[in-house]
This record gives C-alpha cells, sequence and structure tokens, in this order.
C-alpha cells in the first residue's frame, strides 16, 4: 500500500533523485566512531544541529503561551513554569539547550581549528561557521531578554550600554535594539522578541543551508 | 541526467516515464572501511542521537529553568549578571586597560582582535600543515585565547554566590502580588456582605474579582446598594459611615 502510494507519487513528480540526493553519500572510515573511537569529535558538528533542533521544536512550543509585552512576558512565563502540563520541560529544554548548543558550537569548532580543516579548499565554510557562532549568540543574548525578570531585564541593560559605547554608531545600535534612546521597556521587548523568533531564526537557517551545502559538495576532510 | 532521443515522458510533463532503481550505491570500491550514510551510518547515528537526548532531558528533569521576580526597573542595588557564555566579556571589562577611558579596548579592539581573527583564521593562517605542530602560530594564538576566556570566566563566576542569588530573587506568584490586611475594619465589612460572592481573597467566586477593578469609592458605594449588571441592589446593610469605610477598603487594595 505505501509502496503503491510511493510509485503514485514518485511517477508524477519524481521524488527519488531528490531525496537519493541527500542520502546517498559514503561516510569514511576515520570519521566513523564505530572503527577509531576517537573520531567521536567529529560527531560535534551534528549533535549542535540536533540541539538546533530541540531549541526550534521547543521554542515553537513556547511561543504558543509566551506574551510578548511587559505586563503579561513574566506571567506567562511563571504560568508555563507552574501551571502548564509538561510546561516546566518544555522551558526547560530550551533553557538548557541554548547552553548545550553553544558548548556543542565550542567544541565543534575546536575540532576544525586543531584539526586544520578550515584550510584550503573550506575557507568558505569556515566564515560560514563563524557567522553562525555569532548568530547563535546573538540568540541567546536576545532570548535572555524574553522572561522579563530581574536578571533578563538588568544583564539587558548592561548589554545596550556597552553597545552604546560604541564609537560613532553606538547611540544607533542601541536605538535600533531596544526601540528607545533611553528606556529599556515595553518596545525594547518587542524588538528583542522579534529579533529572537523571526530575524535571527532565518538568518540561522540560510547559514545552516550553506554549510551542509558546502560540506555535502567538498565531503569531510580527509585523516591528518 | 538521461538526455536524447528516444526519451518517453509521464503525460505531458518532463518527468521521465523511466523508472529509475532506487537501490543504494556501492562503497564497498572507497579506500578503507567505507560506509553508506543511509541507511548503515545513520541507525548508528539515531543511536547515539537517543543515549545523548535521553541524558539531556534527564539534566532539564533535574534541574528545572531557573525564573526571578518580574523585572523592576527601579530595584536599585540589583547586580546585573549575564548568562555564563558572556561573562568573560563582562569580566574583561571590568579591567583598568580596558575600561573607564580604555573602554574601547574593552569593547572593540580585544573581541575585534579575538573574534577577527578567528572569522580570519583560514587566510593568516594559510600554509598547507594540517597538523597543529607544523602551525606552531596559530595553534598558540588559540590555546591563548581558549585559555583567557576560560581565566575570565572562572574569575567572574568565583564572584558570584549563586545560592544567595537564587534565595533573593525567587519569583512571588502573580496571587500574593496584593496583599489584603484580613484584620482590618475594611476586611470584616467585606467579609459579611460581598465576600460570599466575590470570594476571600477578592479573586472573584459567583461574582467578579475585585482585584484589579478602576472604580472610585463613591462608585463601589453605590454599587453595594443599588446593584449593578446581574447583581441585585441591597447587598450592603449597616450605616453609611460603614459604607464608606467599605469602598475605601476596596480601593486601597486596587491602588497597590
Ligand atoms: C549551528 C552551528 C553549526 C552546525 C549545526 C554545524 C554543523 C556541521 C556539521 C554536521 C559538519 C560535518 C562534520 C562534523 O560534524 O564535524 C560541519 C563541518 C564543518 N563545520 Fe560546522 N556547524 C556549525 C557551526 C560551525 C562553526 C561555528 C564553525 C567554525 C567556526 C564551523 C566550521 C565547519 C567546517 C570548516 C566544517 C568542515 C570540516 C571538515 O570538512 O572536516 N561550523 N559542521
Amino acid at each position: 500500500m505505501l509502496q503503491k502510494i510511493y510509485d503514485w507519487i514518485d511517477e508524477r513528480i519524481d521524488i527519488t533523485p531528490i531525496w537519493r540526493d541527500i542520502a546517498d553519500h559514503e561516510v569514511p572510515e576515520h570519521v566513523n566512531p564505530a572503527h577509531h573511537f576517537s573520531a567521536f569529535v567529529y560527531c560535534f558538528g551534528g549533535l549542535t544541529f540536533f540541539v538546533v533542533v530541540i531549541q526550534i521544536l521547543s521554542g515553537m512550543f513556547l511561543t504558543m503561551y509566551y506574551v510578548p509585552d511587559i505586563e503579561n512576558a513574566w506571567r506567562s512565563v511563571y504560568y508555563l513554569q507552574t501551571e502548564v502540563a509538561h510546561g516546566q520541560i518544555v522551558r526547560g529544554m530550551h533553557h538548557w539547550g541554548a547552553s548545550v548548543v553553544i558548548v556543542m558550537l565550542l567544541l565543534h569548532t575546536l575540532r576544525v581549528f586543531f584539526q586544520g580543516a578550515y584550510k584550503k579548499p573550506r575557507e568558505l565554510n569556515w566564515i560560514v561557521g563563524v557567522l553562525l557562532f555569532f548568530t547563535i549568540l546573538g540568540l541567546g543574548f536576545t532570548g535572555y531578554l524574553l522572561p522579563w525578570d530581574n536578571k533578563a531585564y538588568f544583564a539587558t541593560e548592561v548589554g545596550l550600554n556597552i553597545a552604546q559605547d560604541v564609537p560613532i554608531i553606538g547611540d544607533e545600535i542601541k536605538t535600533l535594539l531596544s526601540g528607545d534612546e533611553e528606556i529599556v521597556g515595553a518596545q525594547t521587548l518587542a524588538r528583542f522578541f522579534a529579533i529572537h523568533v523571526f530575524f535571527l531564526p532565518a538568518g540561522l537557517f540560510a547559514l545552516l543551508g550553506v554549510h551542509f551545502i558546502l560540506i555535502r559538495r567538498q565531503g569531510i576532510s580527509g585523516p591528518l | 541526467m538521461h538526455k536524447g532521443k528516444g526519451m518517453k515522458f509521464v503525460g505531458d510533463s518532463r518527468i521521465s516515464s523511466e523508472r529509475k532503481s532506487n537501490i543504494p550505491k556501492d562503497y564497498s570500491e572507497y579506500p578503507g572501511r567505507t560506509e553508506a550514510f543511509w541507511p548503515n551510518f545513520l541507525l548508528k547515528e539515531w543511536l547515539a542521537g537517543s543515549v545523548f537526548l535521553v541524558g539531556f532531558l534527564s539534566m532539564t528533569l533535574a534541574h528545572p529553568a531557573p525564573l526571578e521576580k518580574m523585572a523592576d526597573p527601579t530595584a536599585a542595588g540589583y547586580i546585573p549578571l549575564p548568562d555564563w557564555y558572556f561573562l568573560f566579556l563582562y569580566e574583561l571589562l571590568k579591567y583598568d586597560f580596558a575600561s573607564g577611558p580604555y573602554i574601547l579596548f574593552g569593547i572593540i579592539i580585544i573581541p575585534g582582535l579575538a573574534f577577527g581573527g578567528l572569522l580570519l583564521a583560514p587566510f593568516l593562517d594559510n600554509g598547507p600543515g594540517r597538523r597543529p605542530h607544523q602551525r606552531p602560530i596559530a595553534v598558540g594564538m588559540m590555546l591563548l585565547a581558549l585559555t583567557s576566556t576560560i581565566w575570565l570566566t572562572y574569575k567572574s563566576a568565583s564572584h558570584v554566590d549563586w545560592e544567595q542569588r537564587a534565595d533573593a530573587n525567587k519569583p512571588v506568584p502573580p496571587s500574593e502580588e496584593v496583599q489584603i490586611d484580613k484584620e482590618s475594619e475594611g476586611y470584616a465589612l467585606y467579609e459579611n456582605n460581598c465576600m460570599s460572592c466575590h470570594g476571600e481573597d477578592m479573586g472573584g467566586t459567583a461574582g467578579p474579582a475585585l482585584i484589579g477593578i478602576d472604580y472610585s469609592a463613591d462608585e463601589i458605594a453605590t454599587i453595594a446598594k443599588e446593584g449593578i449588571g446581574s447583581m441585585p441592589p441591597g447587598q450592603f446593610s449597616g450605616s453609611d459611615e460603614e459604607l464608606q469605610k467599605l469602598a475605601d477598603f476596596i480601593v486601597s487594595v486596587n491602588e497597590q
């Protein structure tokens, strides 16, 4: 039955080559932990991606309850944390995932660095990788404000003041992020929410797409 | 891609009507013990991923995500603290050479050199050798940056009394945010006249909550006598003076 449905669709839109393109590639011996245990270092990139997927899914569920305005943001998080079934787990996954993703990203970067895997011809993918790192740090910074508790508020205030100290464009950066030259308030929360939920994830997806396409084009770097 | 004469298509589409086989490529000719990603390697990856997920979920269950009191911009004396992965930057800005008149060192020059170097690493370290001992400068710089980052993070975190912070900033449940003085005269009047419908904590039962309403004392007094909506008139029995006290009490709770 399933096979028949598959064939029916495949006859019309020829999907086999699409997914075979993604599925068919070789895993060389030197990256396979089943053959050389030390090859687990090659898992860090994949684990980073896994945690990114956890972040996206848990984040999507969080927005079903979260309210991005200063009156209700904290209340909605408190409600989620104390009243909603499994709310604590979903918020916990997103909260701890934000830290785990940084750890995995660091380990992945160090693997690539110490193996010299960024050398010709993989320079461009390294640059894409560093941009991914910045994107993830940006997600961490903007997400930290969203629960609107004291630690969120005051850390963000400090962060915005640091941005303001940047020469020439400092004031503009601060106003762009916080929506006002002085106040860290309703506008700031709305902007951080938009950046955290729409702008940065859009950039993240684009960069991840390029990262993975390049890996498939170039193949993984050879053994040292 | 199959091209040329004699091709057959599905209907008037561009899709070839020739069936392609759905058999994975054979990797046995590749060097070493090369494996197919699909399905062989993916099955093992899936297992490793499950172990990782179980570990991650156990951690999440054991440590619920923290939440402090609702943000209060007037809370003087609150010591700001970023998430741990920004602590190293935060600590850096405490040094004399990176703050005050030298703030540009702290926020632009040092992080700019570090992250700029990271971004351009493939072009700065562009020799052919990949092994660490073939590129001592690059590896040395990375080790230096890594140890400074870990050291700064450690220094910053060791100043903090985490337990004391967590205790001092426990969240206040929203239902306890208004304090109702249940010993007051006003509450005694409330208890006799209004509580049966509006609840012990003024949170409402048969009638609506009396917290978060926007009436003046006179309006409340009028409602208590004459009713409003589905609340019948004549709920209040007592002197005018008592009525005034009751209304003032309800307003005072709402002013908190
Ligand atoms: C969200 C972040 C990222 C994800 C999900 C990700 C994922 C991956 C994956 C799955 C691989 C395949 C090899 C492996 O797993 O080790 C890979 C390779 C690579 N990554 Fe990343 N990565 C990320 C961030 C970065 C960063 C921050 C850098 C560098 C600063 C980087 C640089 C590279 C390079 C150069 C390769 C090719 C390495 C080789 O061929 O040996 N990536 N990445």
